[in-house]
């Protein structure tokens, strides 16, 4: 058996539907945050398997990986911090019942 | 042609990814939800270490499992009570976000399929990139290299920091 690439892009594949289930379905703004990060981690099996697959030797896809994982350190920590304040002010977290930042 | 031991890695990092994947979206307590998102991510860095980029799969671990993942426990445990159950769906959301799910599943996979050539495409001979490439990659000015990005980044860190203080703090 060989593993090709679509033996990597598959399970990819799947972790990235499941991200946007989670997405569509969950209230829980920290809940649809941890969807999020399934959908980028998905996306970065992606970028690392096309590089080493299609284009070994070059280094394209692993540093644009890279730079995702850092951004998305960046993004989660400051969307914890507006989550943060906003349950400071609402006393809870449901995205549906949230339809207004500053009253 | 891969190894018998390659093989079994394989599965067993696939069906780990697939299976806490579904779980992340599917349990009704929070704080197990972000547990399983850990067990995700330790599964993708093991994909990472099989593909032989060891240095991508120890940032994974460092920042994703040892750093994110922490952020996301600390919120759950300041914003909710960790035992509670998240309501039962209601149906119509449920069905919007399976149909979601599995259009995208569909053409996603459809355009797979219509690439036949790139996705059978066998593993080339390669090897680990050795850390000294990979620092001079990070650190160059030339050609290919990633100085600019890098520093990018870093300015990005610290607006975030800032950023992150003065949102959540007392006023």
């Amino acid at each position: 058996m060989d593993l090709t690439v679509i033996w990597y892009i598959v399970p990819s594949l799947i972790m990235f539907c499941c991200g946007i289930y989670g997405f569509i379905t969950r209230k829980n703004m920290i809940a649809m945050l941890i969807s999020l990060e399934l959908m980028l981690n998905a996306v970065d099996i992606n970028f690392v398997v096309f590089n080493r697959y299609l284009f070994p030797g070059q280094l394209e896809g692993m540093f644009f990986t890279l730079f995702a994982i850092a951004i998305a350190a960046a993004e989660t920590a400051l969307a914890i911090a507006i989550i943060i304040n906003v349950y400071r002010w609402a006393k809870h977290i449901d995205a549906s019942d949230i339809t207004q930042m500053k009253h | 042609m891969e190894s018998v031991g390659g093989i079994i890695m394989y599965w067993i990092i696939v069906l780990a990814i697939v299976i806490f994947s579904v779980l992340t979206v599917t349990t009704r307590k929070i704080l197990r939800a972000a547990t399983y998102l850990l067990f995700t991510l330790f599964a993708t860095a093991a994909l990472y270490f099989k593909l032989d980029y060891e240095f991508l799969g120890a940032v994974q671990i460092a920042v994703y499992a040892g750093g994110i993942v922490v952020l996301f426990v600390f919120s759950i445990l300041l914003t909710s009570h960790p035992g509670d159950n998240s309501e039962k769906l209601v149906s119509r959301k449920k069905l919007l976000g399976i149909v979601a799910s599995i259009a995208t599943l569909v053409i996603a996979g459809y355009a797979l399929i219509s690439r036949c050539s790139v996705m059978f495409a066998n593993l080339p001979e390669g090897e680990n990139p050795p850390m000294k490439l990979l620092g001079e990659t990070l650190m160059g000015t030339g050609e290919g290299q990633y100085l600019l990005p890098f520093e990018a980044i870093s300015v990005l860190l610290l607006a975030c920091i800032i950023g992150g203080v003065v949102v959540a703090r007392k006023r």
